[in-house]
């Protein structure tokens, strides 16, 4: 009724934008991944529980054990993610402040993606050269 | 922000009281939600008692019962009386139902009555479903064919083909399911919610239907399809027993088998 449009054309509205799978998709890939991740990631906890600081950072540097920490914080930031873009598209609709917080929230993800891979790498890096 | 508390014109006030005439064997009270458009009043509650001694089973019964007999003025939309046309449905209970199929014996305590929830309201029970049809007319809903039919017979279909569409055919579009998703609650300007994807994949999977792959690219969208977050209500609330949560599914499958993973 509103401005004489249609409601068809206000349903039909920009049409649609032949994207979704992908993001759906890929929210149930990093779901999955998380499954062993967490269980591994929680074993870890137990593992280095009392443990000293330098045998720590020791640890987290082995090729094995740095890979498996990328994967699950990798995996968990992009998760968390995915979700809570969905989730502030679900709930804010004033136009700038959504587009906004889709902006900060992606880069503060990316951002945390890049501090956690670059501090795990140092490690990596120390462990190999002790020095 | 999605609305989590009602405007003020729209908060509900206690009503009028109806009580039942003296000597009533079986008094239930049924609490129902009243606005009428012409007062510029706040919605309210109207309770009447009715003998359910001398009303029939359903919910229905009732609401006719207080139309002829208590109060001429409340507005509610009926037809069939048996669950085929879907003009009655509304929240009873807290749920989504059909007043002519939903035993008043079932609903605990005092029945409480209100129109189809987040939807704009007409008058009293009856809701405006202006965007549900028009959502329903933009997934054309009919068979879209190239090739022309058999000169001397329909288009055949086999029997496994048939059974496809079963759980779907039988779909009446009351909007229950579609009224108690929260994702359409917050976002039906651009969801389509669960029952006109429902009926989207009836023609999906329509062994005669020649368009599928059209009907899956006016799906395949953030928000026409993918708001659906799986929460079930659709399912818990259809008075058909049918499945639109699952309906749903299939179709991010069908989504799914048309990219590579």
């Amino acid at each position: 009724m509103s401005e004489f449009r249609t409601e068809l054309k206000q349903v039909r509205g920009l049409g649609s934008a032949h994207e979704g799978t992908h993001h759906w998709w890929m929210q149930r890939i990093t779901a999955v991944a998380l499954v062993p991740l967490s269980i591994w990631f929680v074993f870890f906890l137990e593992a280095i529980r009392g443990v000293d600081y330098l045998a720590v950072r020791y640890a987290i540097g082995q090729p094995m054990t740095a890979a498996l920490m990328l994967a699950y914080v990798c995996a968990v930031l992009h998760h968390a993610y995915l979700g809570v873009q969905v989730v502030i598209e679900d709930y804010v609709h004033e136009r700038v402040a959504e587009v906004g917080l889709l902006i900060a929230t992606r880069l503060l993800f990316v951002l945390a993606a890049l501090t956690a891979t670059v501090s795990i790498l140092r490690l990596v890096f120390l462990a190999a050269d002790p020095q | 922000m999605a609305e989590f508390t009602l405007p003020k014109n729209s908060k509900v006030r206690q009503g009028k009281h109806f009580p039942a005439r003296a000597g009533g064997a079986k008094v239930r009270r049924f609490k129902i939600y009243r606005w009428d458009p012409d007062t510029g009043e706040n919605p309210r509650t109207d309770t009447y008692e009715v003998d359910l001694a001398a009303c029939g089973p359903m919910v229905l019964d009732a609401l006719i019962k207080i139309k002829n007999e208590i109060d001429p003025t409340l507005t509610f939309r009926r037809s069939c009386r048996e669950g085929i046309c879907g003009s009655c449905a509304m929240n009873i209970g807290g749920t989504n139902t059909l007043a002519c199929t939903k035993a008043i014996e079932d609903v605990g305590g005092e029945v409480k009555i209100y129109p189809l929830p987040h939807m704009p309201v007409v008058k009293d029970l009856v809701p405006d479903l202006s965007r549900f049809y028009a959502q329903y007319a933009s997934i054309r809903p009919w068979i879209r064919t190239q090739s022309s039919p058999p000169p001397d017979k329909e288009r055949l279909q086999s029997p496994a083909d048939r059974k496809q569409l079963d759980g779907l055919y039988e779909c009446i579009l009351c909007a229950c399911c579609s009224t108690s998703c929260p994702s359409y609650w917050w976002n039906g300007d651009r969801y389509l919610g669960p029952a006109i994807l429902l009926q989207a994949y009836r023609w999906i999977v329509d062994s005669r239907d020649e368009d599928t792959g059209a009907r899956l690219d006016d799906l395949e969208d953030p928000f026409r399809l993918y708001r659906c977050h799986t929460i079930m209500n659709c399912t818990k609330t259809c008075p058909k027993g049918l499945n639109p949560a699952k309906a749903i599914a299939e179709i991010k499958k069908a989504m799914l088998a048309r990219h590579s993973l």
